[in-house]
Parts: C-alpha cells; sequence; structure tokens
C-alpha cells in the first residue's frame, strides 16, 4: 500500500470512493504520523485520536454518495469550537473549555463525512505571525534551510500548526482562519496552499472571534484542487452569522484547470517596493512569465493606498479584538483566577494569567485606539482608509480579473527573530492585509523555493466571490496541470 | 397652566428642567439578538442560550419582531422612522453582562424626533418632545443576597429587548413627568409594543432632574435618578432631588452631574458608588451586525396596521360621544378601560349614561376591592343590560343603584334581581295619583303652606311620595302629577 499520509485530499477521496483502503486506514495513518512527529513539531494541541477512528468506523460503513470529504482525515485549527473537543484559541483563558456546540464550518466538514484528527496549535487568539505566542509552545516547520542543522524555522501564523502540520502530512488538509494573511503567509512559509475567501463566504459563527470584521475561515491544503474541494464543502450562507452572504456556493472544482486564456492579471506597482528581496521580486516575475505562457494578458495597476494598509489594520484589529475578547472574564468559562478579593480583583487576576503578551498588547492598543478623544482620530479615520482600499481593488477590477503579488516580504524566518520588536512582525502581513481589509478572495500558492532552499509564495486576489478565478488563475501557478 | 410650577428655596423660586429616559421592554416572540425565550419568571437561568451567555464564537442575529415593535412604538411617539440606522458596542465589564459590551444603538438609532401630547389634571395638555427611540440589549441581574460572600448571576433577562425612549428635557413639574411615564405606557400598551408593567420592571425610568432660577436661565447641571418603577415614586424622586439640589447651591455648593439611586422607603435619591474613573464605554459599530435598514413597504405595513391610539381615542370619545375631558382621559388612558366602556355601548346605548356608570359606579366599585377592569365582576354585556333598564324607565337612577349593588353580590342578572326583589320602577300614574292624594291629605298644613308661596316644600311632598311608593316611583312622573295635583 502507499504511504497514505502523502495522498492529496482529492486522491484520497477518490481512493476512499473505490474502496482502495478505508477511512480507519488513512485515519490511522495519520493518527501514526502525529505520534511520530508531533512532539518535534508542536503542530497538534490536542489529538483528538479516540474519536477520529470511531467516526472512520462509522464512515466506513455508509456510502460516500453525496459526501465530497467522506471518509478523510482533516486537522482543525484550534479557533473553531468543535463539540465534546477541547478548544482553546491557544490561550490558557480556554484551556478547559470544551464546547457543547459546533461551528457551521467544521458541522459543513462533517456534513461531507470528515474525520477530525484534532486541533492544531496557532498563535493565541490568532495573533501573530510566526505562531510563537501560542499558550501551548511554539509550532516549528518540519522545513529546514540549507545548512540548518535542526528545526528551527517559524511555520509562519497565526494558523502555523496548520501549515506545519498539512507540510509534515500530519493531516490530508486542515482549516485555518486568516484575519489578516493568517491563511496565506503560513501556507507561503510552509510551502502549502491557503485560500482566504470573500468576507462572508464562510459562517465564522462558533469561530472563536479575534477580528470580527475581517475573520474568515478557509481551506489549507496541498494542491489548488483541494483547496477548490474543500472550500465547496465549508462555504455556504448561514443564517447564524448576520455577515455571511446569501451567495450559492460554486463548483469550485469545475474552475481548477480551466483556462487563463484572455484572463487580465493586474500587477500593482506598489507591492514592489524599493527594498523589496530581490529572490521574491524573481520569484513574482517568474510567476508572471507563467500566466503569460498560459495566454493571460499582464496589466499594470496601481492599488494607491496599499501603503496605510498595515497602519489601518492595526488599528481595525485590536479595535475589535478588544471588544470581542471581552467575554473572556472569568465569570462563566474558562479559567478564573480568584484571589478572594473585588470582581474587579477577579478580572484584572484573570485576565492578566490567562491572557499572553501579545494578546494584551493587542487589547491595549484596542481599548486605546477605541477611547474617548482618540477615536475619530484612529478608528474613524482607520474605517475611512479602509473604504478607499476597498474602492482601490473595486477601480482595479474593472480593468483585472485577478491580481498576483507576493504573500510574504520573505521566506520562514528563524525562531527567535523579529521577536524584540513588534513592529517588524507585523511587517510579515504588509502584503495580505489590503485584501483582508477590501473584503476580496485571496490565496497564496507555493512559486518557488528561496536561495536558501526554503519555500516562497504567490499571492492571487480576485473579485468578491470570484474564488473561481482565483482558483482558475492559482492552478496555472501551481504549475501541477 | 397660569401661574408657572415652581419651588421656593430660601433665596427665591426656583423652576426644574426634566427629562425621561424610559427602558420598556419589547413584547415579542424572543431576545433581541437570539432566540431564547424572554418570558418574566423563570427560574434563574433557564432562558439563555451560548449567544445569550456569550460563549466563544457566539453571534448575534437580529430578531424582526423587536424590528417591527420599535417602528409601530416609533409611529405611537409620532416620530421620524430611520430606515438606516446601526448597532453599536457599549463597552464594559459587569459580571451581569457577558459579552463585556452591551449591544446598543448610539449615533444613528432607529426612531428619531416626535412628540407625545401629555393631559394633566386641570384639563389642559401640553406636548413633550421625544429625542429618539434605540433598541438595546438588557443585561443580566446580580443577586447580592443569596450567599455569603459569593454573588449569584441570573441571565435571564439577557439580551431581552429593550427600547429607550429619550424625551427631550421639557417637563416642568413633578406632575408633567408623571403625565408623561402614563402616557407613554397607555401608547406602548395600546401598541402591543409592550406590556408596560412597571412592578415587574418591563417598564422602568431614569429621570433627569436639574433646577435654575427661571426659564430664562441656562439648564442647570443634571442629576440621573436610575430606574424608578412607578409613577408615583417618578414625581417622589423629581421632588425631592429638586429640593436637594436647591439647597446645595443655596449654600453655595455646586450640582455635580452623577447618578443616583432612589430610596422608595425612606423618599430620598442617594448618590450611587462614586466612580473616580468615569466610564469611557468606547462605543463603535458592532462588526458581527450589518448596518439595519428598513424596506419602505414594510415600514407603510406597519404603520397601515396600527391600532386607534390614546389622544385619537380621547378625541374620538369626546367629539363622537360628547365625553367630558375627564371621562374621555379615564376611559381612553388605558386600552382595557376603552374595550371595555365600548363594549358596554356596543355601538347602540347612551354614550353618556354609560360613560357615567363606567367611570362612576363601576370604577368605584373596582377602586374599592382592588379589582381590575379585566376581570370585573360585572362584565360589559351585564352592565349594559342595567343601563338599558334605566334607559326604558323600568329603573331609576337609585334603584338601578340598587340593583348595581345586588348584581356585585349576587353576580345575578339585572333583569333577575329586579323581578326577584320587586324592585321595578312604578310608572302607573294611577298607583301614583293615589300616593301623591294620600299624602297630600296626611299633610294639609304643608298644603296650606305650599300654596300660600312656600315653593321649598315641593321636595318635602316628592319625598313622602317616594317613602310611601318604597323608592319605586318614577321621579320624573311624580314631580308632573304633584305639580298637577298642588297647581
Amino acid at each position: 500500500m502507499t504511504n497514505l499520509t502523502t495522498l492529496t485530499l482529492t486522491e484520497a477521496a477518490a481512493g476512499i470512493a473505490t474502496k482502495k483502503f478505508s477511512s480507519v486506514e488513512i485515519t490511522q495513518a495519520h493518527l501514526d504520523a502525529i505520534e511520530q512527529h508531533n512532539p518535534a513539531l508542536n503542530a497538534y494541541i490536542t489529538v483528538a485520536a479516540e474519536q477520529a477512528l470511531s467516526a472512520a468506523a462509522e464512515a466506513d460503513k455508509t456510502s460516500s454518495e453525496g459526501r465530497l470529504l467522506h471518509g478523510l482525515p482533516l486537522g482543525i485549527k484550534d479557533l473553531f469550537c468543535t463539540k465534546d473537543i477541547r478548544t482553546t484559541a491557544a490561550s490558557k483563558i480556554l484551556e478547559n473549555y470544551v464546547p457543547q456546540y459546533e461551528s457551521t464550518v467544521t458541522q459543513n466538514l462533517l456534513n461531507h463525512g470528515a474525520i477530525f484528527l484534532g486541533k492544531l496549535n496557532l498563535d493565541e487568539f490568532a495573533m501573530g505571525s510566526a505562531n510563537i505566542t501560542s499558550a501551548y509552545g511554539v509550532v516549528k516547520s518540519p522545513l529546514k534551510a540549507t545548512g540548518d542543522t535542526e528545526l528551527c524555522r517559524v511555520p509562519g501564523g497565526s494558523s502555523g500548526g496548520s501549515a506545519a502540520a498539512l507540510a509534515a502530512n500530519l493531516c490530508l488538509a486542515a482549516t485555518g482562519t486568516d484575519t489578516g494573511g493568517s491563511i496565506r503567509q503560513p501556507a507561503a512559509f510552509c510551502g502549502i496552499v491557503g485560500i482566504k475567501p470573500t468576507y462572508g463566504r464562510c459562517s465564522r459563527w462558533g469561530i472563536v472571534a479575534f477580528a470580527s470584521s475581517l475573520d474568515q475561515a478557509g481551506p489549507m491544503t496541498k494542491t489548488v484542487a483541494d483547496a477548490a474541494l474543500m472550500l465547496e464543502a465549508m462555504a455556504g450562507f448561514d443564517a447564524k452569522d448576520s455577515t455571511s452572504a446569501r451567495h450559492a456556493v460554486p463548483n469550485f472544482r469545475a474552475a481548477v484547470g480551466q483556462s487563463v486564456k484572455g484572463l487580465k492579471i493586474g500587477i500593482p506597482k506598489e507591492y514592489r517596493p524599493d527594498g523589496l528581496s530581490p529572490e521574491i521580486a524573481a520569484t513574482w516575475d517568474k510567476g508572471i512569465q507563467q500566466l503569460k505562457d498560459a495566454g493571460a494578458e499582464i496589466v499594470n495597476i496601481s492599488l494607491p493606498h496599499t501603503q496605510y494598509a498595515l497602519a489601518c489594520y492595526y488599528i481595525i484589529a485590536p479595535a475589535e479584538a478588544s471588544s470581542n475578547l471581552a467575554r473572556y472574564d472569568g465569570v462563566r468559562y474558562g479559567v478564573r483566577v480568584d484571589n478572594g478579593g473585588t470582581l474587579d480583583d477577579m478580572y484584572c487576576a484573570t485576565r492578566a494569567q490567562g491572557f499572553g503578551a501579545e494578546v494584551q498588547r493587542r487589547i491595549l492598543i484596542g481599548t486605546y485606539v477605541l477611547s474617548a478623544g482618540y477615536y475619530d482620530a484612529y478608528y474613524l479615520r482607520a474605517q475611512k482608509v479602509r473604504a478607499l482600499i476597498a474602492r482601490d481593488f473595486a477601480e482595479a477590477f474593472q480593468k483585472v480579473d485577478a491580481i498576483l503579488t507576493p504573500t510574504a516580504p520573505s521566506d520562514a524566518f528563524k525562531l527567535g527573530e523579529k521577536q524584540d520588536d513588534p513592529i517588524t512582525m507585523y511587517l510579515n502581513d504588509v502584503f495580505t492585509v489590503p485584501a483582508s481589509l477590501a473584503g476580496v478572495p485571496a490565496m497564496s500558492v507555493p512559486a518557488g523555493l528561496s536561495a536558501q532552499g526554503l519555500p516562497l509564495g504567490l499571492q492571487v486576489i480576485g473579485r468578491m466571490f470570484d474564488e473561481e478565478t482565483v482558483l482558475k488563475v492559482g492552478a496555472v501557478l501551481e504549475g501541477k496541470i | 397652566m397660569t401661574t408657572p410650577y415652581t419651588i421656593q428655596g430660601k433665596t427665591g423660586t426656583w423652576e426644574i428642567v426634566l427629562g425621561l429616559e424610559i427602558h420598556a421592554q419589547v413584547t415579542s416572540n424572543a431576545k433581541l439578538f437570539s432566540g431564547s425565550d424572554a418570558t418574566f419568571g423563570a427560574d434563574p437561568n433557564t432562558q439563555v442560550s451560548f449567544v445569550d451567555a456569550a460563549f466563544p464564537g457566539m453571534l448575534p442575529v437580529i430578531n424582526e419582531k423587536c424590528i417591527e415593535q420599535a417602528v409601530r412604538t416609533g409611529f405611537g411617539l409620532n416620530a421620524e422612522i430611520n430606515h438606516f440606522s446601526i448597532f453599536d458596542r457599549k463597552n464594559y465589564f459587569y459580571a451581569d453582562l457577558p459579552q463585556g459590551y452591551q449591544i446598543s444603538q448610539y449615533k444613528q438609532p432607529i426612531v428619531g424626533e416626535g412628540a407625545v401630547t401629555i393631559d394633566l389634571s386641570d384639563g389642559t395638555t401640553r406636548t413633550i418632545g421625544i429625542e429618539r427611540l434605540h433598541l438595546e440589549q438588557d443585561a443580566g441581574k446580580s443577586l447580592h443576597d443569596q450567599h455569603p460572600t459569593k454573588s449569584f448571576v441570573d441571565l435571564n433577562r439577557s439580551g431581552v429587548a429593550l427600547m429607550e425612549i429619550v424625551s427631550k428635557p421639557d417637563m416642568r413639574t413633578p406632575e408633567e413627568a408623571g403625565a408623561y411615564v402614563k402616557k407613554i405606557r397607555a401608547i406602548v400598551r395600546t401598541l402591543g409594543t409592550c406590556d408596560g408593567n412597571m412592578e415587574e420592571g418591563s417598564l422602568r425610568c431614569d429621570v433627569n432632574v436639574s433646577v435654575r432660577r427661571t426659564s430664562n436661565d441656562p439648564f442647570g447641571t443634571r442629576c440621573e435618578i436610575k430606574n424608578v418603577n412607578s409613577v408615583r415614586f417618578v414625581m417622589q424622586a423629581i421632588e425631592y432631588e429638586a429640593r436637594r439640589q436647591i439647597e446645595v447651591i443655596e449654600e453655595g455648593g455646586v450640582i455635580r452631574q452623577e447618578t443616583r439611586l432612589f430610596d422608595s422607603a425612606k423618599g430620598v435619591t442617594r448618590s450611587m458608588r462614586d466612580k473616580e474613573d468615569a466610564h469611557d464605554y468606547r462605543y463603535f459599530p458592532d462588526p458581527d451586525l450589518l448596518p439595519l435598514v428598513l424596506d419602505t413597504a414594510w415600514v407603510e405595513n406597519i404603520k397601515a396596521s396600527l391600532p386607534e391610539l390614546p389622544d385619537a381615542k380621547k378625541n374620538r370619545f369626546k367629539n363622537d360621544y360628547g365625553l367630558n375631558e375627564f371621562e374621555a382621559n379615564l376611559l381612553s388612558e388605558e386600552k382595557e378601560n376603552a374595550t371595555f366602556y365600548e363594549a358596554v355601548l356596543n355601538g347602540k346605548r347612551n354614550p353618556k349614561l354609560v360613560a357615567s356608570w363606567v367611570v362612576g359606579e363601576l370604577f368605584a366599585s373596582l377602586n374599592k376591592n382592588g379589582q381590575s377592569i379585566e376581570n370585573s365582576p360585572i362584565g360589559a354585556d351585564a352592565l349594559g343590560e342595567l343601563i338599558d333598564l334605566i334607559e326604558d324607565n323600568t329603573l331609576s337612577g337609585r334603584l338601578a343603584k340598587e340593583v348595581f349593588a345586588a348584581m356585585l353580590e349576587t353576580g345575578k342578572a339585572a333583569a333577575v334581581i329586579v323581578d326577584e326583589q320587586g324592585l321595578r320602577q312604578v310608572t302607573d300614574t294611577g298607583a301614583i295619583e293615589t300616593a301623591i292624594a294620600q299624602v297630600l291629605e296626611e299633610n294639609p298644613d304643608k298644603v296650606a303652606e305650599y300654596r300660600s308661596g312656600k315653593d321649598k316644600l315641593f321636595g318635602f311632598f316628592v319625598g313622602q311620595v317616594m317613602k310611601l311608593t318604597g323608592g319605586k316611583a318614577n321621579p320624573a312622573l311624580v314631580n308632573e302629577v304633584l305639580k298637577n295635583k298642588l297647581g
């Protein structure tokens, strides 16, 4: 039998449908791989081996008909609430929290027959770009650069556990969430595919909130075809999420492999700043050439407000987070630190011990920008800038069908790097944040290797609710078709 | 009013300026943003969803019924309906506020400016401006008296929809404030948008009080008295608070803007725990909810389905039925009274006569026995039948009161009581003439005095005749025949 963990999601689906192997077999193969490799990577916070095997046994008794992911073992970012499986958001404050409900996205996956191997590590409350802020320990990328003697690279963040697990074949595919690049940047660092769908495409119900107006769930997979398959299973309107869009879910799989001939691909000049690393620029140019060769038309465009996106994001996201995280107060669930003082004392002790430094920093920033006297100068102004950024995209998409940019400004850096100054860390998101602010879909596709042998990713950005074009273009860049 | 209402201080007279914020719990199938039941009085924490308790990942979804109720109320307040409104988060920490913020409406509420007319005891009316109405979630309830060292939290109320109705600072007397609360209560009850039950807290008031020397002076610094839960307490609290402020100012002090509580047992207001760190609520639009956009046709449908409002009803009672201000007010301000009155009227009976019976005998007996009109021991039909017996001269007014008392006691129909007790009014001229003849015969001296000019004795003869007939003689007939006989 082939190594079941190296299969793509699409291949594994076919294998189960044709009974080449059973769900129990492929699930067990992944559980074995997790047991072997997870101690070094720390990609999983919780492994749900028993539940996974019993669900797999059930799947083997039923027909796969009508189910896109029947019997396929997936990893779930530990930000999705999963019924009866501990959900921590990588925070100490939720270390004992076991939801009694299932998030809409994971429920959709279960309805399509998916098996959950466990819960994947992430930056605490999805706040971070290197997966170093988790209360459950850092995640290490399974990839080494030339000259690395041990595992020492960050997997990116915040969906670092998802990306690392995929790169190490510890799941067939994983869920991620993306607020400012949390799917795309780790996908680029770990050499996998990750798509942040259009805001509203996947329900946020049951996902621990970071920044409500930006959070969006998406698939992280080994291939573009897998991303299409999984997105089709995850997406859909949900009456329980008021920001969920009433758009029918298209047949995303059909988009993969379609020709890009005649498509107009925009190349925004603002994404090529003076200091852009030459190897990133070269990878980008290679991607442009690939698309040209496939018949696409390359158009130089401008997204003039790009330079303000990062500042804008680091006002809006912390502002929403400061309010969203107020519910972790030690009163009803999660950790409570009570030293016998007043209610305020209990809040302070609980939140001081329950939240890590980065989360506390963002709560403080968010509280500050919403405060009386600062609201207009920061939050309100950021919202205006956000509208301008969205307009940049809307205008660009009158001229082009998709936009191609690098995903991140560098390849995976070493653990311990960029940790002295939060701003350096925030700069990781410089290319991913604009699409988040605009709400448009964007995908990172592996596009080559850096000089030191680490993956680099390119980002394809599409029109609102046009993930199909994004997938189409991504498949060409992936070079598998 | 002719003389403006003022309060006498040591250094002169003062005027009160009053503005009210009324929190009215929306009558609805469920809470504002979750499907949970919103009924009062259930066991603690039995009406709480994951959304109400703010579990991780839970999201609010606007309950359309609550929006409809707010729009209906907006129409009842003659107010502008905002077709575009925004839900904001008001951030603060408290144990009974699970989300760590209250979802409310801050800069763009669902209902804008309006006006209501209030009715005062001297028969005059005044118009009070409405600043806005917005929707918001209620918090849970903290219970501090259940355990020696711990507080308990009941989240049944958490997330229940409230309408906050904010008046302009247009009221100048405790009576006006009381009349305003009564009118708002009547409006929401008529519309069915709030049950108006102040005891259960479905309708509660925050009263803003300030004082100034004359109406030409700028407004003074105001204090807000929170959660006053009866019309009487609203008036008492204002009276106390105004006098307190005057005393402070007259003794050289200054009023600090603060929140106060009314202690109804002692009749005083007290400063709430002094907080040095004034709340900064960090309002911002709730990113979990899209702006609320109302469909014009939907709004027009609501407008078309509105019931008759208390003011319209009062005017109709005055114009169509000829009722006086007092009767029209009493019968229109509670919708149950109006319904009962019009049921007795039944489209055919004499409106003035019916009004005097409902407002008079019926209300008096209900008040005396502490009963409400909904469970009046004498129903509308039964009272109508009694009134019919007056109109067809079977009963005099006096006899009717006796029958009414018997109806209260026995629950029997008026006609049955009349038959059983032989209370039928005597309208037979012959019988009356006989009685009159007897009275005149027995009192020859009085007859002589009358005939010599002592007109006042007429009443004496009427009394004697009524006595002789056991009160059953038709008074009009007695008068008529007696006049003839005495010539």
